[in-house]
């Protein structure tokens, strides 16, 4: 999968989205894996659970602290990364690529106008 | 109080290194550099890692008949030390709890050097002034204090205070280091050998950029720092032991002279010596362990443990995820029928039952140089 910053979306919870069609892959943006540190656990939700926007969906452990990942729309998980299981590290070291989450498959109708484009989320993490 | 962050003389060397700074103890301090918590510790296990320690209180305090005075506030046989011998040692509260801990070194028969905890340095003072009235203090707020740890740090020494490579665990020499006067002793607190830097804060840049310039050296910050104690099974004040927490529990029954206990030569004789001395002789409901921990989540601070009823008997009071053992590790109380390695139980995370273990603490091997 290559991807573009360019493609992305992204939250004000440091998330991105790739959205393709009605489905879209999660992760966390650069910035959000600096700002935890080293992730050593990453404990992902099951295939098939339903979410509404800002409910919890994964926790990240860091050596630090630990951390979640939000839903950023409201939608169905339909796949997770089990890389993440054994390999917690590809947060910090891919977290736009092999580091991703989870894709969901978004609800009919969700509002994706609060969505920030690249150049917005770098304005807003630069504030 | 006052509100103000306080910086150590090192503060502009640790943001051109690219720390992350935070404030921890009413200082700004980083709390990890770019090399990141993980890769941090490992490379100060090894090879050597410098940490800034110059918000730690740094003081002497002289007059005659001092070791007796002392030895009323720190259960310790002060006056068997030898001359440049230091000791870790608990200052003990009127009901045996722990106000702070601490390293008293002898530097002549009539005059310690003590390094206190950054958060309990004024109440220590303040403690220690009032039960040791008469006696001259010098509270060293010139001075600047490094610590050196890993594998390689008495190598990275060699190049630059060859007396201090002579030195074994918990022994300390004045010296010069590239011209400027230090005392150095060797020790530490992360389970390896190494050396703790007292130094003028109009040196200590000059000394902390020589040993950074050494290839074996990488700046430490505070998250390596704590995954590095809790791994050598070392108690951090404030969370592993309080003023309510008597050093038996604590499991620190170590860090009491011989001679102090009952049947001692000078036994008892300091603060809430009842309580400990009790709690030694008729032993102690609960007590301090460490735990292994199941799988890779880590269990912190705040989480409750749980019997295999279900029963709650304790609390976790450090946790974390151990770098060099590549698992989390903690360590927390529990009633002492539980308290043996090998006991299983449970930790409650996000409500979800870890299963711990108790295990014997250091996790890793320590590696003090005791000659």
């Amino acid at each position: 999968m290559v991807m573009m910053m360019s493609d992305l979306k992204f939250t004000k919870d440091h998330e991105w989205l790739l959205i393709s069609g009605s489905q879209a892959t999660v992760g966390i943006t650069e910035f959000a894996q600096e700002q935890l540190g080293d992730v050593v656990f990453v404990e992902l939700p099951e295939v098939g659970s339903e979410y509404s926007q800002g409910d919890e969906v994964a926790v990240i452990e860091s050596v630090k602290a630990a951390g979640e990942i939000v839903a950023p729309l409201a939608g169905k998980v339909v796949e997770v990364n089990e890389e993440l299981a054994d390999n917690p590290e590809l947060v910090n070291e891919s977290p736009l690529q092999d580091g991703w989450f989870v894709k969901m498959e978004l609800n009919d109708g969700v509002d994706l106008s609060e969505l920030m484009s690249e150049s917005e989320y770098q304005e807003f993490t630069a504030e | 109080m006052s509100e103000t962050i306080l910086k150590t003389p090192l503060y502009d060397l640790h943001v051109e290194l690219g720390g992350r700074m935070v404030p921890f103890a009413g200082y700004s301090m980083p709390v990890q550099y770019p090399l990141g918590i993980k890769g941090e510790h490992l490379h100060c296990r090894d090879q050597a890692g410098l940490f800034d320690v110059s918000h730690m209180g740094q003081l002497i305090i002289r007059g005659e008949g001092l070791a007796l005075a002392l030895e009323k506030l720190i259960p310790v046989d002060l006056q068997a030390l030898a001359k440049n011998q230091q000791t870790y040692a608990v200052l003990t509260n009127e009901e045996g709890g722990i106000l702070d801990d601490l390293i008293i070194c002898k530097w002549e028969e009539d005059c310690f050097f003590l390094v206190v905890n950054a958060a309990c340095k004024e109440q220590d003072i303040a403690h220690l002034k009032s039960h040791l009235e008469g006696f001259d203090f010098e509270i060293l707020e010139d001075r600047a204090l490094l610590a050196l740890q890993g594998l390689q740090a008495a190598e990275v020494m060699k190049r630059f205070a060859e007396p201090a490579c002579e030195l074994t665990f918990m022994n300390g020499c004045h010296c010069e280091f590239d011209g400027a006067p230090v005392y150095i002793t060797r020790s530490g607190y992360t389970g390896e050998d190494g050396f703790e830097i007292s130094v003028e804060n109009a040196s200590v840049e000059k000394v902390a950029r020589a040993l950074l310039a050494c290839d074996e050296v990488e700046p430490i910050g505070l998250g390596a720092r704590d995954s590095l104690r809790l791994e050598a099974g070392l108690c951090l004040y404030g969370h592993d032991m309080n003023t309510q927490t008597s050093p038996i529990e604590a499991s620190l029954i170590w860090s009491i002279s011989k001679s102090r206990r009952r049947d001692g030569a000078k036994a008892a004789g300091f603060l809430g010596a009842e309580r400990v001395l009790n709690d030694i002789e008729l032993g102690v409901s609960r007590k301090r362990v460490g735990f292994l921990v199941e799988g890779r989540l880590p269990v912190r601070e705040g989480a409750g443990i749980f019997d295999a009823d279900g029963n709650q008997v304790g609390e976790i009071t450090s946790g974390g995820f151990g770098p060099s053992i590549n698992a989390p590790v903690a360590m927390g109380y529990v009633p002492l029928s539980l308290a043996k390695p090998d006991t299983q139980l449970t930790a409650k995370v996000r409500n979800k039952d870890i299963v711990i273990t108790v295990a014997k603490t250091p996790f890793v091997p320590q590696r003090y140089f005791r000659g």
